[in-house]
């Protein structure tokens, strides 16, 4: 029953995934769709980030806004994303300590 | 003449293996992110009443991790078949949305690799995939993205398998410290894109601000929230950025 369960998910998430490398194939856009189509990738990571990053530490959104300006502040000087990430995690860990 | 051939051979030959290295360099923060998340993924399915095999298989199969951990609470619940399923879809498919604009980008490659990079599409090989969205006009592109989709992956399968295996191994405050990895890394991917163009700032903090309405002012469930703000915000690309903006 489990794996009907996960081949059930498997299925409902490789669709929509898939369609649109169809759906591409076959039309191409205005140049107000494209320009559309681009904002997508910046407007997703917004949506991504934010309220999802105070549930870090899920009673105490502040540890995980603190964590988000230090990678903040990192990304700022033209960094690797990886100290970004290893900044952040070093101040969660010890905000929690 | 021979010669000149092999010399050509050669450095395509060359070229391919440096993007699939470029590709593997580029998934790997998102490695660091995903292997501590599946590892806990790991241990709260095996405790919902999975098996390690179906924990794994669900990795495998499913690839969001997200969704994955909703589907080991639902299971533990006792929730049925068509609640799952159907709490799916709805959580993964802003993946639509995110396919649409990546497959958009990638429109000159043959539809069978445009096929096989969609499938690996989630959140975190999205956001990095389409930040070097310029890799599709270089020769051997998709090595470039297959070899990052491929990373990311492994480091998923290879984690949910992990925290399965070993159960709830690591301290618990470091496990809650690397829950921030994905955030950071999702700032650390647009930060410099905002450095560069002012306008691409204003789109996600308008998203950001959606979302946060949607989400705890109305209650929307989470998913259809990440869809509607991705939706509605990059709408305003269209007065906003310029056209070879990618």
């Amino acid at each position: 029953m489990i794996m009907a369960i996960i081949i059930g998910m498997a299925i409902v998430t490789m669709v929509p995934r898939f369609i649109p490398s169809f759906i591409m194939e076959k039309i191409t856009l205005r140049p107000w769709l494209n320009r559309w189509l681009n904002a997508i990738p910046f407007a997703a990571l917004g949506a991504l980030v934010f309220p999802g990053i105070m549930s870090v530490i899920p009673d105490q959104p502040w540890i995980g806004l603190l964590g988000g300006i230090v990678a903040t502040v990192i990304a700022l000087f033209n960094l690797n994303v990886i100290f970004a990430v290893v900044g952040a995690i070093l101040t969660v860990f010890l905000l929690t300590m | 003449m021979e010669s000149a051939e092999t010399a050509t051979n050669y450095r395509d030959e060359q070229s391919r293996v440096e993007a699939v290295k470029r590709g593997a360099v580029a998934g790997f923060p998102i490695v660091l992110g995903y292997l501590p998340i599946a590892i806990a993924y790991g241990v709260l399915a095996k405790q919902s009443g999975l098996t390690t095999f179906e924990t794994t298989m669900m990795s495998v199969l499913v690839f969001a991790g997200a969704a994955q951990f909703m589907a080991a609470n639902m299971i533990a619940q006792g929730a049925l078949f068509l609640q799952i399923v159907i709490a799916t879809f709805v959580l993964n498919f802003r993946h639509f949305v995110m396919s649409m604009s990546f497959m958009n980008k990638v429109r000159s490659l043959p539809l069978k690799w445009k096929f096989g990079l969609s499938i690996g599409l989630t959140d975190e090989t999205f956001a990095v995939s389409s930040l070097n969205g310029e890799e599709s006009k270089k020769k051997h592109g998709m090595y470039f993205f297959a070899s990052l989709i491929l990373v990311a992956y492994f480091s998923w399968v290879f984690g949910s398998f992990l925290g399965a295996m070993i159960g709830d191994a690591l301290p618990a405050t470091l496990s809650d410290s690397m829950g921030i990895a994905l955030y950071a890394m999702f700032i650390g991917l647009l930060i410099p894109s905002v450095k560069k163009e002012w306008r691409v700032g204003v789109i996600a903090l308008v998203a950001m601000s959606i979302n946060y309405l949607l989400m705890e002012q109305i209650s929307l469930d989470v998913g259809w929230a990440i869809v509607v703000s991705t939706i509605l915000a990059s709408l305003l690309g269209i007065g906003l950025l310029k056209e070879d903006e990618s």
